[in-house]
């Protein structure tokens, strides 16, 4: 399977639903639209020929600059992407997926960006997508039991954003 | 619940139970750590159990983004503390990728006995903590006893008993000191026959196999769909090792290197070594393979070090390159898993061109490993829930980081 024959196909079935992809990477990745990630999850894992039936991580990474200054001369908007790191145990071969998100729903600040969950597709997805929720902040629609994991249920904030700031005070525990 | 009978012997009865909930933990002696189990009971049935974590959840992953990579090696040995060096490793890996260095083969055989030493003794600790489980207390000291040999010799190397940091980026923080490896074998070859002590002691142990023998079934679907790795994972007979099937930048460590990867295969385990036989009860897939797994990954693990020994003393070049500790690193992103004791062991590293990371993330294996106990605990007795949990051998310094 030549790798640029395969984003091509994934183009062709996907169409715009593919926004994106490099094969060249380090760890080649496309980009997939977040309305479309179960559909595509659900090809990549059932078709024959990549059966990426293994899900070895969930992680999400805030783009966001604090520094005005440093934002400018970024390069990118500031937004979340998830990575969907996959395997296949069949054929040892890995792939990436990224899915971008705007930092706030309609960037009204407390509204948390959603996408839909691939808990159906791959069982791992459970437990890592709570923790994306619970230190990132994204919502996932369809996850059985979308609740914190790490951290305390009533805690405040999402700790891995990059314009996350301690809390002073937690049920008298002095912070800082 | 009511039992009818028509033989006169048994009275009948009809005792009606109630569900009740059952807190397990933070601070249960058999939940391995500060973890949280709520079951849901009817009489001795669990139906229902829901695991809580986060109690010693430490922000690595935030730590991560203020430290230079070399300066997280610490923090990788405080994730999973009973196999420290395997965590450096992973990490130092990680960053090594994305710098596409090459090392020396001297720095390459030596992490690979490193390496494996520090999975012989997670493994032990592994066994002897799940004898404590299921109520046997001698396992454990025993286990402990070998396991102190080994940190005496990781003392030696870096002077730590725990937390070593040894392994970092670019090799290894100091060569291995002169007379180790002399040492060190004479410790393979006194541990080697100990293991069939510890095969009488529990594996083959009729009560043993009688707690753990057909409980907690877990199909190869099931542990490929929850990401279960490591011996969680070969315990379901799924034929995945990292050391053979991961990605070539981790696998050329191994290069060279002859072992078998520990999985039943057409009803049997790789015949390189005599093992005690599977007992009638076990069941592919249960508690009594994943620990089974485990203790012939320990004379796997003894057999790949001798390998190293020979490998090292005549390989050429240094124990490291040097990296400088706030060295820049390339723009880009990386992904690598390593196999360290207990699972797949991943690291996601990426970069803006600084010598701070943008982002690092830690991929547990135990995580996952322990996502799947609401599964396999349903309908299980009461008394069985410490020997499932126990048989994934989780850690839960670094399921919360």
């Amino acid at each position: 399977m030549s790798e640029n024959k395969f984003l091509a196909g994934l183009k062709q079935q996907f169409g715009e639903k593919i926004t994106g992809g490099n094969l060249d990477a380090l760890d080649p990745w496309v980009e997939v639209a977040a309305e479309a990630i179960v559909e595509v999850g659900r090809f990549l894992r059932d078709d024959p020929k990549l059966k990426f039936d293994y899900l070895n991580c969930i992680s999400a990474v805030d783009y966001f600059h604090t520094d005005e200054k440093k934002a400018a001369k970024a390069g990118w908007e500031p937004h979340l992407e998830v990575v969907y790191h996959l395997f296949s145990m069949s054929f040892k071969h890995s792939l990436v997926m990224k899915v971008l998100l705007p930092r706030w729903q309609n960037d009204a600040e407390p509204q948390l960006p959603e996408m839909p969950s691939v808990a159906e597709v791959w069982s791992t997805a459970d437990w890592h997508e709570r923790e994306v929720y619970d230190l990132m902040g994204i919502r996932f629609a369809g996850h059985p039991n979308l609740r914190r994991i790490l951290c305390p249920e009533d805690w405040v904030g999402y700790p891995l954003r990059k314009d996350y700031e301690m809390p002073l005070e937690y049920h008298g525990i002095r912070g800082r | 619940m009511a039992t009818q009978t028509e033989e006169t012997r048994i009275v009948e009865f009809d005792v009606r139970t109630d569900e009740m909930l059952i807190n397990m933990g933070p601070q249960h002696p058999s939940t391995h750590g500060v973890l949280r189990l709520v079951l849901r009971t009817d009489g001795e049935i669990v139906s229902e159990v829901t695991p809580h974590i986060g109690y010693l959840h430490r922000s690595a992953e935030k730590i991560g983004e203020n430290l230079t990579p070399r300066q997280w090696i610490p923090y990788t040995d405080r994730m999973d503390y009973l196999a420290g060096m395997n965590m450096n490793l992973g990490w130092a890996m990680t960053v090594e990728k994305l710098m596409q260095l090459e090392l020396p083969e001297k720095a390459r055989h030596l992490r690979v006995i490193i390496c494996e030493l520090g999975r012989i003794a997670s493994h032990l600790v592994g066994m002897g903590a799940y004898g404590l489980d299921l109520g046997t207390f001698s396992p454990f000291l025993y286990a402990f006893r070998e396991r102190e040999k080994i940190l005496d010799l990781f003392e030696m190397v870096c002077g730590a008993r725990l937390t070593y940091s040894y392994l970092t980026v670019g090799g290894a923080t100091a060569d291995l000191p002169p007379g180790w490896i002399e040492k060190c074998e004479a410790f393979l070859t006194e541990l080697e026959p100990i293991i069939w002590e510890y095969h009488t002691l529990l594996t083959t142990n009729s009560i043993f196999v009688k707690r753990t023998g057909g409980i907690g079934v877990m199909s190869p679907e099931m542990a490929i769909d929850y990401g279960c790795s490591g011996p969680v994972l070969r315990g379901s007979g799924v034929d995945h090792d990292l050391r053979r099937d991961g990605e070539e930048y981790y696998t050329q460590m191994y290069d060279g290197y002859a072992f078998e990867v520990i999985v039943e295969k057409e009803g049997h385990y790789p015949k390189d070594h005599t093992y005690p036989a599977v007992p009638r009860d076990a069941v592919l897939g249960d508690c009594w393979h994943r620990f089974y797994v485990r203790m012939l990954e320990v004379i796997q693990s003894i057999d790949l070090i001798r390998q190293g020994f020979d490998r090292y003393s005549t390989a050429t070049g240094d124990y490291g390159v040097p990296v400088k500790l706030a060295q820049k690193l390339p723009k880009g992103e990386v992904y690598l898993e390593t196999e360290a004791p207990r699972g797949q062991m991943g690291f996601y590293l990426v970069s803006d061109g600084g010598s701070i990371p943008w982002r690092a993330r830690a991929r547990s294996s135990c995580f996952c490993n322990l996502s799947v106990t609401p599964e396999l605990c349903r309908g299980v007795l009461l008394a069985d829930v410490p020997a499932v949990v126990g048989s994934l051998d989780i850690v839960m310094g670094e399921i919360d980081r």
